[in-house]
């Protein structure tokens, strides 16, 4: 069936309101929208590492979930789930249970790029039937915006701070999507929230629906630690994706599909310029740095159209 | 009729998981236990079991994997030594504040570093704290029948607690001996089914593990959790007496040899009992009051009764095969002594660090320390009680 | 927020009676948590304005623009934060933002 905002927004909500996430947060927005493709029928488990969207979503006695939910630990939401998934395929197996049941693992950058990255690779491999969601807001968040290994580079952050000496974050973000992708697992797709949440409502519902292990990687907007006004959410994915900062891409039993070509390939200061945490760049001295981050990501832009058939 | 079977300490806790057949176990390979996981997976090939084996990147997603399965609704096990317990340390107190009754076949061994894989307790010691129960099994028997009665241990009502059965590596993990198995229809009926009250998989009640408990809740959840670990030891009794039923062989908290009428006598746990054993009965042949305590339960530890059936000794070597680096002794001697306190405290009590990194303990060793127990009760005089035993000087 | 006695979970609850392990029995009761007070301006419907185009339910974090037959309803003020997310997203200029008033 075709996809009609309209119609899915009739669905009810699997999250509710009540959490305390901070206004605007990209993650909630994020989480919902992947819930929103569960077939209303079906049952989910849903699992988060430690992180924001953990701690503010599940805070006793109050969980936004209405369906079962675990948090364990920071660095193991991929193998908690997958123990649940096991438990599953064994009552399977048994006839112990008919309903049909999802498995679906939620991370942040930190829990997902980072400390949880071999757990999330170990229940990946093993082919369990569930999905892991990464929501990517660049930085460990919770504990007060620290540098990960998917900030991107000159990002401004507490652990990487912008001084007199360094301009910031002095690596390059790590392309885990590229990582996942490696895993030949059947389906990884990367998505961002868009106007009318097509693109992560169907990526999602192949990530749940197809038989065995998926990742989504999901830019998902920090407005307290990219320094924006929380009103531009949208602007900032929007952007994130005509820069080509964040292209939007599937791969499906190895084949690689570009989802989004910006008409206009828009230079990368529009997207940097609408966050504080690039403002340092914006000084006369750091100028050939922003060149320095233009050419980098038109090289990745090249490698992806190659990968996905487009060049 | 029960079976008579030839089996090492691990082939012999594999099969009582064949027996279990649980949902999920998930494992890692580390020697000493690497056979369990090893024995189990070629099970699972050949359909004896239902179980989903979860073979997993690490110990640290073996414990999250069973705690994923337990709070599912599942029976989860797992199998491990030193460092893999190490690594699991995290979620060791996840699983028992989460109070998901989770099985574990711990194969005692050093704990690195520097890196060594023979045996003694420092994992399993070091784990003491951990909120799960502690088994301790001399033989290769002893570490089948604690398995078998863990579940029903770790899964009642009052408990939901995890626990963990502890064998020595190598020394019975790795021997082959005699062994009495209970037939797979018995083990089953036993165990019975496992009907945990909530449940992830249950789509009646949808339910949340693992919150985020702040000061005004996390600390009523503590002494909860603490009031099930206190409750275990009644439990733990029960389900002995029932086993015994069924099998004849007698479970206790504790092990006492010979030692209702003795004047000297050690405390210890798991294999050396059994070399211990056979130095008390040659000194009792010579007329000297010997006898000892072997620790099945350490967690909870039997305090009450422990301090009972020690009262009448004179002198005490509290025997332990791990370091606790806190200047003064070992960890079982830091529980014994305040056992005692104040309502044994006539006792001399010495404590031996013996055996670590699978320094072999020989009966000429214990007939050292029985010897200075027996000086030590003929002239009062204690000395230091931070002893060794077995290490050059 | 119940345990086996389906009692609520309160500040005053006793350990005996607090759910074991922290687990929680009453999935989706955040919503019971108001935090419509955290914010400190207000998004305002004009229906007016309003055509339906459903482009801003989606994107609110608080789920607090309930939708019912394929179209929006008022805020979920008990649980709006004030973000504006859906004042900037809607083509119309049917939702306005004003700051919120004691």
């Amino acid at each position: 069936m075709a996809y009609s905002l309209k119609e899915i927004m009739n669905r009810p909500e699997r999250i509710t309101g009540g959490h305390r996430m901070c206004a605007g947060c990209g993650a909630p927005v994020a989480v919902r929208a992947i819930l929103r493709a569960l077939d209303p029928e079906d049952h989910v488990v849903c699992g988060a590492a430690t992180g924001c969207l953990e701690v503010s979503t599940f805070l006793y006695p109050y969980t936004a979930w209405k369906d079962s939910f675990i948090h364990s630990a920071f660095e193991n939401a991929g193998a908690t789930i997958s123990g649940a998934e096991a438990a599953y395929a064994a009552w399977k197996r048994k006839g112990k249970i008919d309903e049909t049941y999802k498995f679906i693992a939620f991370g942040g950058d930190g829990g997902t790029y980072d400390i949880g990255l071999q757990s999330l690779s170990g229940a990946m491999e093993r082919g369990h039937d569930m999905v892991y969601v990464c929501y990517d807001n660049e930085a460990y968040m919770n504990t007060g915006i620290q540098r990960s290994s998917s900030t991107p580079k000159y990002a401004d952050t507490t652990t990487s701070p912008q001084g007199t000496v360094l301009p910031g974050k002095q690596q390059y973000k790590k392309n885990l999507t590229y990582v996942m992708a490696a895993h030949g697992i059947p389906y990884v797709a990367q998505t961002t929230l868009t106007a009318n949440f097509k693109d992560i409502h169907e990526k999602a519902h192949k990530a749940i629906y197809t038989k065995g292990p998926a990742f989504m990687n999901v830019f998902a907007p920090c407005p307290r630690g990219w320094r924006y006004d929380t009103p531009n959410l949208m602007q900032i994915c929007k952007l994130a994706m005509d820069t080509c900062i964040w292209p939007v891409y599937e791969i499906e039993e190895g084949v690689w599909k570009l989802n989004y070509k910006p008409k206009k390939k828009l230079p990368v200061e529009d997207y940097l310029k609408t966050q504080g945490r690039f403002k340092h760049l914006f000084h006369k001295q750091n100028l050939h740095l922003i060149e320095e981050l233009q050419k980098d990501i038109d090289n990745k832009w090249e490698d992806l159209l190659k990968r996905c058939g487009e060049a | 009729m029960a079976i008579r079977e030839r089996l090492s300490g691990n082939e012999a806790m594999a099969v009582a998981m064949r027996q279990i057949n649980p949902d999920v176990v998930a494992a890692f390979p580390i020697t000493p236990s690497t056979e369990i996981p090893q024995y189990f997976s070629q099970f699972v090939a050949n359909g004896e079991v239902d179980t989903e084996f979860v073979a997993v990147e690490s110990e640290h997603s073996a414990m999250s994997a069973c705690i994923g399965a337990a709070a599912a609704g599942g029976r989860a096990m797992t199998a491990t030594s030193a460092n893999g317990l190490a690594l699991m340390w995290e979620m060791l107190y996840i699983a028992a504040s989460s109070r998901l009754p989770i099985t574990m076949a711990c194969v005692n061994r050093a704990l690195s570093g520097p890196i060594n894989i023979h045996n003694d307790h420092s994992d399993s010691m070091g784990a003491r704290d951990s909120g799960w129960i502690q088994l301790y099994s001399e033989n290769n028997q002893e570490a089948y029948d604690n398995f078998i009665q863990a579940l029903r241990i770790g899964e009642h009502d009052d408990i939901m607690l995890p626990v963990m059965v502890c064998q020595d590596g190598f020394i019975t993990s790795h021997a082959v001996e005699n062994i009495e198995l209970l037939e797979d229809d018995k083990v089953k009926s036993f165990i019975g089914e496992y009907e945990p009250d909530h449940y992830m998989l249950n789509s009646k009640e949808p339910i949340g593990v693992g919150p985020l408990d702040l000061p005004a809740y996390y600390f009523e959840h503590k002494r909860q959790q603490a009031e099930a670990m206190k409750n275990s030891k009644k439990i733990i009794l029960e389900v002995a007496r029932e086993f015994e039923k069924l099998t004849g062989r007698k479970y206790d908290l504790f092990e006492e040899y010979k030692l209702n009428d003795a004047e000297i006598a050690l405390v210890i746990i798991n294999s050396t009992a059994g070399t211990a054993k056979t130095v008390v009965d040659k000194l009792r042949a010579n007329g000297v009051k010997a006898g000892l305590l072997k620790i099945r339960v350490f967690r909870p530890f039997p305090a009450e009764e422990i301090a009972n059936a020690l009262k009448h000794i004179k002198a005490l070597a509290v025997m332990d095969k791990a370091e606790s680096f806190s200047a003064v002794g070992g960890p079982l001697f830091a529980e014994i002594k305040s056992t005692l306190y104040g309502t044994a405290d006539g006792i001399k009590i010495v404590n031996y660090i013996y055996g670590l990194g699978g320094r072999d303990v020989k009966a000429d060793d214990i007939e050292t320390v029985y010897s200075q127990l027996s000086d030590i009760s003929k002239t009062g005089n204690i000395g230091e009680t931070y002893r060794y035993i077995g290490v050059r000087q | 927020m119940r345990n086996k006695n389906t009692k609520p979970m309160t500040p005053d609850v006793k350990w005996k009676e607090i759910t074991p392990g922290g687990m929680i029995f009453d999935a989706g009761n955040a919503e019971d948590f108001k935090t419509g007070d955290w914010r400190a301006m207000k998004p305002i419907w004009i229906i007016e304005k309003c055509t339906q185009c459903m482009l801003c339910p989606p994107t609110c974090p608080d789920m607090s623009i309930p939708v019912k037959d394929s179209k929006r309803l008022d805020y979920d003020y008990d649980h709006c934060k004030g973000c504006g997310v859906c004042v900037e997203v809607c083509p119309f200029d049917a939702i306005t933002f004003v700051k919120e008033e004691d």
